[in-house]
């Protein structure tokens, strides 16, 4: 049972202290993905991609609106089943996994409104439209809120992991409802008549650049996770020998 | 499990009845919250025809928020708690009792007050019964996914602030069909469907959230 | 994509602030989770020392 197929033993892996070393040698390469990603990924975007006919040149804020989106609601999905399983099956690294996205996953949502309101004001005409899916954004920043305040109030490590899991699994079956009940109160009123439907049609450079950005960000993502997820083992673990050995 | 159930929302029932001030209170507070509206936004009969049903609703939520305090404090405080957790009987159910109760103390009375106010924005008798029924159909799950907010943050200091960040942005489906049922009506839609999504989401919350509440009283008290 | 000239580039068809005020805000936030990263994990070595520390001052206080 402990060996599967791969030939990898997983359970090894999943102790802090097999972790914390091949943490530390994985982070080089996903930074350095992401900046080669991201180098590339910018070329594309601001050198090969032409003007976009109806929005000029403002279209290129979708470059990293977009990536950004993505990760933020990739992350809470990937942070509520580490926080699921670490609740499941009493693995500490999968809720220490789980503690470790938030923050990045907060600052990808933060940046997708942000450049959501750049990209819409010479698009739109506001900063802001109460659009379904801007609305969602803003409600998850509200979640990932939720989720690092309940775990910066609870002091005992091990309660915070467990309460803060049950948090994002509530949070992770509303997300849908949260998300249809916006659309629909959106349809009904009328306020914002635009919608995204409006977003350029993409040239097939564009959709390369947004999609190699899409990677940078994926493998940044990565990165500050592991380098955060190392800084919890240290700081949870602290009087384990063999952290001391390692630090 | 159903005498059990009984009995946890008799107790609860009884204890509300001693304190009474405490849901008084409440029920003050959602009053003044909508007095206050008018106040601040003018006394437009149009504007305040249009806004109604989504002023009662905010200040619903916000109420719901404030009475989630008192719902497992008390209990945690003098161990009855613990003795639940300890009990034979299946956690679940107790805690499904405890949450009726704070619907039938907090929810039914907002419920019903709902028309008084209805009639002080001057929206017609329609709309005024569906903002009273989208209420009775959707403060269950108020009380439903606030008790979660409250089981998790019980005893950290600060719970109040807390709660309502945890729980007022998992609210907003509710809120949105809830104050959308009696704007529907009163543009001479039908109000039904809105009714019955409420309702649909109240099963759901009665169904799923006892299971979370109880893994996060455990959690919490541990 | 010839843009004819930097100073065609950075002015971006007359949406500057608006590309420029995205990319650069994501610049900033990104540097600033990397500095927060950094300073934690200074920290957290820091905390680790001292319990050590403190550990080889009364040995029979740790691994408990």
């Amino acid at each position: 049972m402990a060996v599967d197929v791969t030939g990898i033993n997983w359970y090894k892996y999943s102790a802090p202290r097999t972790f914390y070393p091949l943490a530390g040698r994985l982070i080089p390469w996903f930074a350095g993905l992401a900046l080669v990603f991201c180098l590339i990924g910018l070329y594309i975007g601001f050198f090969l991609a032409p003007t976009e006919a109806r929005q000029g040149e403002a279209y290129r804020i979708i470059f990293i609106h977009v990536p950004a989106a993505w990760m933020s609601m990739f992350i809470y999905v990937v942070m509520a089943i580490w926080a699921a399983l670490g609740l499941a099956f009493n693995t500490r690294l999968s809720s220490m996994m789980a503690s470790a996205l938030a923050p990045t996953g907060a600052i990808m949502t933060f940046i997708a409104l942000w450049t959501g309101a750049l990209w819409g004001r010479p698009t739109w005409g506001t900063y802001w439209v109460w659009d379904a899916r801007l609305t969602s954004e803003l409600i998850l920043l509200f979640l990932y809120f939720g989720f690092l305040a309940l775990e910066a109030a609870i002091e005992d490590s091990r309660r915070a992991d467990r309460a803060c899991a049950v948090l994002a699994l509530v949070g992770v079956v509303n997300v849908p409802i949260i998300y249809f009940s916006v659309k629909w109160w959106n349809t009904l009123h009328q306020g914002a008549t635009v919608s995204l439907e409006s977003a350029p049609r993409m040239a097939t450079t564009m959709f390369a650049g947004m999609g190699v950005l899409a990677l940078g960000f994926w493998m940044y993502c990565i990165a500050a996770a592991l380098h955060r997820v190392r800084s919890i083992i240290l700081e949870r673990e602290r009087r384990a020998d063999w952290v001391r050995e390692a630090a | 499990m159903l005498s059990t159930f009984l009995a946890v929302v008799r107790r609860d029932l009884m204890l509300a009845f001693r304190q009474r001030m405490d849901v008084m209170n409440t029920l003050v507070f959602f009053v003044v919250v909508v007095t206050i509206v008018p106040l601040g936004v003018g006394a437009d009969p149009n504007l305040l025809r249009a806004i109604a049903p989504g002023v009662v609703w905010v200040a619903a939520l916000l109420a719901a928020v404030l009475s989630l305090q008192r719902l497992f404090a008390s209990d945690y405080q003098d161990g009855t708690l613990e003795q639940m957790l300890l009990a034979g009987e299946p956690l679940a159910v107790i805690v499904l009792g405890k949450v009726v109760a704070h619907w039938l103390v907090t929810g039914i009375p907002v419920t019903v007050i709902s028309i008084l106010l209805a009639l002080m924005f001057d929206i017609d008798a329609d709309a005024a019964m569906t903002l009273c029924l989208s209420l009775a159909a959707g403060t269950p799950v108020l009380s439903f996914l606030g008790a979660v907010g409250a089981s998790l943050t019980l005893s950290l200091r600060g719970a109040g602030v807390l709660i309502s960040l945890l729980v007022l942005p998992l609210y907003i489906p509710v809120l949105i069909l809830g104050a959308g049922a009696a704007e529907a009506v009163a543009s001479g839609l039908d109000g039904t469907p809105y009714l019955l999504l409420l309702a649909a989401l109240s099963l759901l919350a009665m169904v799923l959230t006892p299971w979370a509440i109880a893994a996060a009283l455990r959690i919490s008290v541990e | 994509m010839n843009w004819g000239g930097w100073s065609n580039f950075w002015a971006m068809g007359g949406y500057a602030g608006f590309v420029w005020g995205s990319y650069g805000v994501t610049l900033i936030a990104l540097a600033l989770e990397v500095y927060v990263l950094r300073r934690r994990r200074t920290r957290a070595l820091a905390a680790v020392r001292r319990a050590g520390q403190q550990m080889a001052r009364d040995p029979d206080e740790g691994t408990a």
